[in-house]
């Protein structure tokens, strides 16, 4: 006799405690410290932070080590704590002209004030797998310089200066929307998109860039600059009466500048496009600055036709924290909704028989007719 | 390393959060159908599996309330359970299988079958709640329409299913209009459980945290599937009746018994069958042969 499956709650408990047993894997090897996880895997855990909007390697390292591994589900994990915590205020706009830069690229000049600095990239390395990845040698530490002091100007001020850059927008008196606080409409100011697109997912982003680089919404992109460092983090304190420093974030910037024929309007110019990132993210804030330019097509009177243009498709498919849950809530039971659809293509398909049934029985009786 | 371990409100969800969901939840209820754009919050389950429910669910209820979860018509389904573990943990609140304990029921695709009573809310999980959404994907365009009221392409679908197939095929997540107004999608329960809308006793609240919005039925409202006059709108009937507990206009989950194509079919609501069974009804308890 068939009984109705029960049970569900003691194979989730199972579920989970198999899940634990496989993250903590071979017990008598040495489990994952967060040190080293945040110390060695940085990348990893820069991106958990920036996809999963939340500034904290520690906590970042922890959603990594708890999701073995798996950065969606770590930055699922920052995301769900995130929600729960209160707000403050807001910060000041980080002045990333006074960023101490780790890294700093241009492909519009070949020097400027500041000058270039490749910093730890991958950029140069010949992607050989390296026998002593295998073992723990030692490693020389890194070449340092002192810090020259220097401000270290933003290409696309130096161009400013000349006015052949649009100017940048100044903020507007009102707070920075936030788009996990209030509901999103479209269509979107830019500075919800521009969160929207900090938090979306690199892979999706990445391949909308590049789909403007192979003719889907072309925008003509020169890196103006690409800087990676530390930057303060200011708030007004109203009781002091000047800005605080309450702490210190790595950054990444790109600064994307674009051509632009000019209009009625507007002289021809350098038009601009912008990422920044959390954490040492160079893919993900150029892809970045690609998607935030081609989106920006109606300000330019520019036909919209490609898929990285269109802000809703961009900005609704780029969280994929969203798009992981949906996708993935396919393998939830659908019984009730697939017995509805059984039903119909049964019913159908003896409806189609019938009519064929009876179609030839009138042919046949023809046939008879006709003899 | 040690990071501040974190703690939660009553509910999981704090109250500030609380206040701006229940503040369109009375918008949705105001206008009937209408769907409430609100400041989901991104929740410890994931988008798609029932975080608009769960928030709905989190906003308004008490510690006095009795919460049921179910998904396909079962307490026993394991989403239906961590849900309702969920809430056991985060508010301590009771919980019941019984349709008619519950003050609270959350559900995923299924109405059950035991009448609601006044007093009681039916929190649906809304995948998509835009009812125009696959005939049209942009939210600007679908926004307009609704505020025009126009609702011309969906009735050209559903007679285009007619002109092709003889009948409307849409068998769930069947459009219904509410108060001669809105158009709007009950969220994927089979059309068979639709006419349990209409002028329904309980509060119904629909929840969709992914697509950020909240619609509602107040209790009593009208909620017409959508038909035309010459192919009025029916529901499933099934042939034959439940086999374990006999019930006969009830929706039925089909279980195959092996793999030549034996079946039988079982109640979908797993509460009303087990209540008619302890009163004494019995089924064929009948498999049907495959070939």
């Amino acid at each position: 006799m068939y009984v109705a499956v029960k049970g569900g709650e003691t194979a989730i408990a199972n579920a989970h405690r198999l899940l634990a047993d496989r993250r903590r894997g071979d017990r008598s090897v040495p489990a994952l410290t967060l040190e080293q996880i945040a110390g060695q895997l940085a990348l990893a855990v820069d991106r958990a932070m920036a996809e999963g909007s939340l500034y904290d390697p520690e906590l970042a390292a922890m959603a990594v080590r708890q999701s073995r591994g798996d950065l969606i589900e770590a930055i699922f994990l920052i995301r769900a704590y995130r929600t729960t915590l209160p707000r403050f205020g807001t910060s000041l706009p980080v002045d990333t002209g006074r960023m101490r830069i780790e890294r700093r690229v241009s492909a519009t000049y070949k020097d400027m004030p500041g000058g270039q600095l490749l910093g730890p990239t991958f950029d140069y390395t010949h992607r050989l797998i390296d026998p002593a990845m295998a073992g723990d040698e030692p490693v020389e530490d890194g070449a340092r310089r002192d810090w020259p002091g220097e401000s270290c100007p933003r290409v696309t001020d130096i161009l400013g200066h000349e006015g052949l850059i649009e100017p940048d927008k100044s903020a507007d008196s009102e707070a920075p929307g936030d788009l996990t606080r209030e509901p999103l409409d479209f269509p979107a100011d830019r500075d919800l998109r521009l969160q929207a697109l900090s938090r979306g997912d690199e892979g999706f982003l990445l391949a909308l860039a590049y789909s403007t680089q192979r003719g889907y919404g072309r925008t003509h992109p020169f890196v103006g600059e690409v800087r990676i460092g530390m930057v303060d983090v200011e708030v007004e304190m109203p009781e002091v009466g000047f800005p605080v420093t309450i702490g210190r974030v790595r950054l990444t910037e790109c600064q994307m500048v674009n051509q632009f024929q000019g209009s009625a309007k507007e002289p021809p110019q350098f038009t601009r496009g912008y990422g920044l990132v959390f954490g040492q993210s160079e893919r993900k804030a150029m892809a970045m600055s690609l998607v935030d330019r081609a989106l920006r097509a109606d300000e330019f009177g520019e036909e919209r036709t490609a898929p990285a243009q269109d802000e809703e498709f961009v900005i609704a498919h780029s969280d994929n924290v969203q798009a992981t849950g949906f996708v993935e809530h396919l393998k939830l039971p659908h019984y009730v909704d697939f017995q509805a659809e059984l039903d119909l293509v049964r019913r159908m398909r003896r409806e189609q028989k019938a009519r064929a049934t009876d179609a030839a029985d009138e042919d046949a009786k023809e046939r008879d007719a006709a003899e | 390393m040690t990071a501040a371990l974190p703690s939660y409100n009553f509910a999981y969800l704090d109250e500030q959060t609380k206040r701006m969901i229940r503040r369109a939840i009375l918008k949705a209820i105001a206008i009937p159908g209408y769907q409430v754009p609100f400041a989901s919050r991104e929740m410890p389950m994931p988008y798609g599996w029932g975080t608009g429910g769960v928030q709905v669910t989190a906003s308004i209820i008490g510690p006095h309330d009795v919460l049921k979860v179910i998904d396909q018509g079962a307490d026993d389904t394991t989403n239906a359970v961590s849900i309702r573990a969920f809430f056991a943990k985060t508010a301590g609140v009771a919980t019941t299988t019984k349709t008619t304990e519950a003050t609270i029921i959350q559900t995923r695709h299924r109405i059950p079958e035991t009448p609601l009573k006044e007093g009681q809310t039916l929190v649906f999980q809304v995948p998509i709640p835009e009812p125009l959404r696959f005939l049209e994907p942009r939210e600007t365009e679908t926004r307009v329409m609704h505020s025009l009221s126009e609702y011309g392409l969906m009735h050209v679908k559903l007679y285009e299913d007619i002109a092709r197939h003889g009948h409307i095929a849409t068998t769930y997540a069947y459009p219904v209009k509410v108060e001669g107004r809105y158009v709007m999608d009950p969220s994927p329960i089979p059309k068979f459980d639709n006419p349990k809308l209409h002028r329904s006793p309980a509060l119904q609240l629909f929840g969709a945290g992914r697509e950020k919005r909240i619609y509602a039925l107040p209790p009593y409202t009208d909620v017409v599937s959508l038909d035309f006059e010459d192919h009025p709108f029916a529901v499933q009937a099934f042939d034959r009746p439940c086999a374990l507990c006999g019930a006969e206009d009830v929706y039925l989950d089909e279980v195959v018994t092996d793999d030549r194509g034996g079946r039988m079919f079982v109640c979908s609501d797993t509460d009303h069958c087990e209540e008619r069974r302890e009163m004494g009804f019995v089924g064929a308890d009948d498999v049907e042969a495959g070939q």
